[in-house]
């Protein structure tokens, strides 16, 4: 149960990047998240709420994009997505693989604001 | 607006601070990760007792919600034990290590052979944050049933090594090694895999024979 403190360190990192837009709202935040990063969407998710109260993030929306793994096979010499989280070998081949090319995201992808002049422009 | 930042990032810049400064010193660190109750710290008294008998220099950060117990505990090795409690945090991040090196009376990183770090016991949430070490081992014991692998990849595939503990009471817990070791497998392909009994000693010569050789690499 850590996602907590991730949350809330995505509210500070957000808010930090608003420094050149004075006054401006949080309308979306986008997260990368991989399969394998020991993380839960939904408490992510629940946690948000929470921590982005009082916040120039309040009552935005929080999208997050899980991102499968994808395994380097060395005798093929390819990478690809498995499915789950349960065996990691080469879709291909079957040979298990140590190497991970992806999987391990945990990432502030982009965010959508809106400028406080946003309405006279 | 793009922004493309770790969420973890303030953790894994400590972290490479770190791992700098155990590179400077030529001590080797390991993270010792499992479960609550899979013998971590039976596992490193055994170790900091067997490798201070070698001359080796040795030491051990702790990590616990609450209590110094662990510390205490091992601390009766005779090697230099520091207890951090995290108050409700359910891992040790890299701030931590930090601050508890700073300020540990009588112990200079640059005098040490290995430092070992005992994570709270928790299979999940440690697995996110680097504490600079070179190698993270995972513990699994025989009462914790062969499935614990694939009940928690996240973990076991961030390991570089596995020690099945409590092996002396394999057979009442009908404890299947080969599954075990075929699930560890699945999860993590190649690791290396030590099975050890802190009570008897069986396989500990074996895991202290690969922690020499993995200091070794650490100064070559």
């Amino acid at each position: 149960m850590h996602e907590l403190s991730l949350i809330t360190s995505v509210v500070e990192t957000v808010s930090d990047s608003l420094a050149a837009y004075p006054g401006a709202r949080v309308e979306k935040v986008r997260l990368r998240v991989g399969a394998l990063a020991a993380v839960i969407p939904e408490t992510l998710e629940f946690c948000y709420g929470i921590a982005a109260e009082g916040t120039p993030l309040e009552g935005s929306q929080l999208v997050i994009d899980v991102l499968p793994v994808v395994v380097h096979c060395e005798p093929c010499g390819l990478d690809s997505e498995i499915e789950g989280i349960q065996s990691f070998r080469c879709p291909k081949c079957g040979e298990p693989c140590s190497e991970l090319r992806q999987g391990r995201e945990l990432e502030i992808d982009s965010i959508e604001i809106e400028e406080a002049d946003e309405v006279k422009r | 607006m793009e922004l493309r930042r770790g969420i973890l990032k303030k953790n894994d810049e400590l972290a490479a601070g770190l791992r700098g400064r155990y590179a400077a010193a030529g001590v080797l660190v390991l993270n010792l990760v499992s479960s609550p109750g899979t013998g971590k710290t039976a596992l490193l008294e055994r170790t900091l007792k067997d490798l201070k008998a070698k001359g080796a220099r040795v030491a051990a950060l702790v990590g616990d919600l609450e209590t110094d117990n662990d510390a205490r505990r091992l601390a009766s090795s005779g090697a230099p034990v520091r207890q951090i409690n995290t108050h409700g945090i359910c891992h040790l991040d890299a701030e931590m290590i930090g601050k508890h090196l700073d300020g540990w009376e009588g112990v200079a990183l640059g005098e040490l052979d290995y430092l070992f770090i005992e994570n709270v016991g928790n299979l999940v949430c440690p697995s996110s944050y680097d504490l600079g070490e070179k190698i993270r081992v995972v513990l699994l014991s025989v009462t914790e049933g062969e499935d614990k692998p694939l009940k928690y990849p996240t973990m076991f595939n961030s390991a570089d090594a596995a020690v099945i503990t409590k092996m002396d009471i394999a057979g009442p817990c009908e404890f299947d090694l080969e599954l075990a070791r075929k699930n560890i497998n699945e999860i993590r392909p190649g690791i290396r895999i030590f099975e050890t009994s802190a009570k008897t000693g069986a396989g500990i010569e074996e895991w202290l024979g690969y922690l020499a050789e993995a200091r070794k690499g650490r100064e070559s």
